[in-house]
């Protein structure tokens, strides 16, 4: 499904991989981190291969789908007590603050079933913020989200880079991050 | 991908922890949707009460058929609650994010086993005498019942946690799964239905209950590692 794909990404910087339905950008993200295993080629992070220890390399990413991961009787606080807690132990007033800053508090103590795609993608990106991790892959990070999410989610990227993270994202609409940050890298489907 | 030099306050969660978290995940999910719960006890009282209708009223002739009505009865109840051990998470993505969490999916696979025997076994082992005293079972057996039937949905679980991961990526996957799971758990079935003929006889049912007890030994080594080998497959 993929050949001839290589970069680099630094400290810093954003990836942008865009491309048609069926180019390959999901399998990409999933090849990244390690879900999927490529034929050929290897992927690389802090210079050694991710195989040699898949572990830790988890341990440093954070990866959101094209789904929330969240389970609809939960509620969004349960969600990422259980969700981000396995990774990183969580204090209440951490998770009510990025609830908070995604615009998710006030409806964090209700059943994930009742929210709206928007809602819950807001979820997810909290627990993306909980997790604290470097490396950032992101499935259409602003699907279902109004201008204001996509918006919030370009300044989320925007101070993950600023404070040395990384980020790659498949994407169909332009994210709103300084241009200077982003790298573009196009999968044709042929 | 380059080296990120980003620094974090993260403080991991022990494996322990991680596990714990899965497991009430697990059984608060399950409280909330009381009917996955009930339906595979459901299954198993209707099955042992249905046996006296079929079979003859006589309490002689169906405490000679309890043990194997009850264990065939407790291995379809099993099974039945297999199909939704993995199947919900890996659609919503949870078991994407089990795999990235840094921690060992083996660990964690096992918490959530744990947690189906803790649903769906040891409710049966709570059960089972209740249904054997239908079946004419002498109230000195409730000990090697209750017994075998939770030490032996113990291998039961880790058993039907390989067939469940195995079957992941097949739509209705019921009947693989059985195919899969069945020959599997006949040693279980035999040594827990003779445990349980022991015990209503009143004679000693120890040797039967240390060959279950050495195949859930077994199966807490190899059907984690073996699950989660399998729900890597299934995840690619």
């Amino acid at each position: 499904m993929l050949r001839g794909v290589r970069f680099c990404v630094n400290a810093g910087e954003c990836l942008q991989i865009t491309g048609g339905n069926g180019a390959g950008k999901t399998s990409l993200l999933r090849t990244l981190s390690g879900l999927m295993y490529p034929e050929e080629g290897t992927i690389s992070w802090c210079g050694s291969n991710i195989r040699r220890d898949l572990q830790a390399f988890h341990a440093d990413l954070a990866y959101i789908g094209h789904e929330p991961p969240l389970k609809p009787d939960l509620t969004a606080y349960e969600n990422l007590r259980y969700w981000v807690g396995v990774r990183r132990r969580l204090a209440n007033d951490e998770m009510s603050r990025e609830l908070g800053r995604m615009g998710a508090e006030q409806w964090s103590n209700r059943p994930v079933r009742t929210l709206s795609a928007g809602q819950k993608r807001r979820v997810a990106l909290a627990g993306l913020l909980l997790m604290a991790a470097p490396l950032w892959l992101l499935d259409e990070p602003t699907t279902n989200l109004d201008t204001e999410g996509q918006r919030l989610v370009g300044t989320l990227i925007e101070e993950h880079l600023a404070g040395g993270g990384l980020a790659v994202a498949a994407i169909h609409h332009e994210l709103t991050i300084s241009a200077a940050l982003v790298r573009r890298l196009e999968l044709s489907s042929k | 991908m380059n080296t990120s030099v980003i620094e974090t306050s993260a403080t991991g969660t022990s494996a322990f922890e991680a596990a714990r978290l899965v497991l009430a995940r697990d059984v608060r999910l399950a409280l909330r949707k009381r009917g996955q719960l009930v339906q595979p006890l459901a299954f198993f009282a209707i099955v042992t009460t249905l046996f006296p209708l079929g079979i003859s009223p006589e309490l002689s002739r169906l405490r000679d058929v309890a043990p194997g009505v009850l264990w065939v009865a407790a291995l379809l109840s099993s099974l039945l609650a297999l199909e939704f051990l993995f199947r919900d998470d890996a659609q919503d993505g949870t078991l994407e994010q089990h795999v990235l969490s840094g921690q060992s999916l083996t660990w964690l696979l096992f918490a959530k086993t744990v947690a189906h025997w803790l649903l769906t076994g040891l409710p049966l082992a709570v059960m089972a005498p209740l249904a054997g005293l239908t079946l004419g079972v002498p109230a000195a057996a409730v000990s090697g019942i209750v017994l075998s039937v939770a030490i032996g949905s113990v291998a039961l679980s880790l058993i039907g946690s390989i067939g469940a991961a195995l079957t992941l990526g097949v739509k209705r996957s019921g009947a693989l799964l059985s195919l899969l799971t069945l020959p599997l758990s006949m040693p279980v079935l035999i040594f827990g239905a003779r445990a349980t003929e022991l015990a209503i006889k009143g004679a000693g049912f120890a040797p039967p209950l240390y060959l279950l007890g050495a195949l859930a030994v077994l199966g807490i080594t190899l059907a984690p590692l073996a699950a989660a080998a399998a729900v890597r497959i299934s995840l690619e």
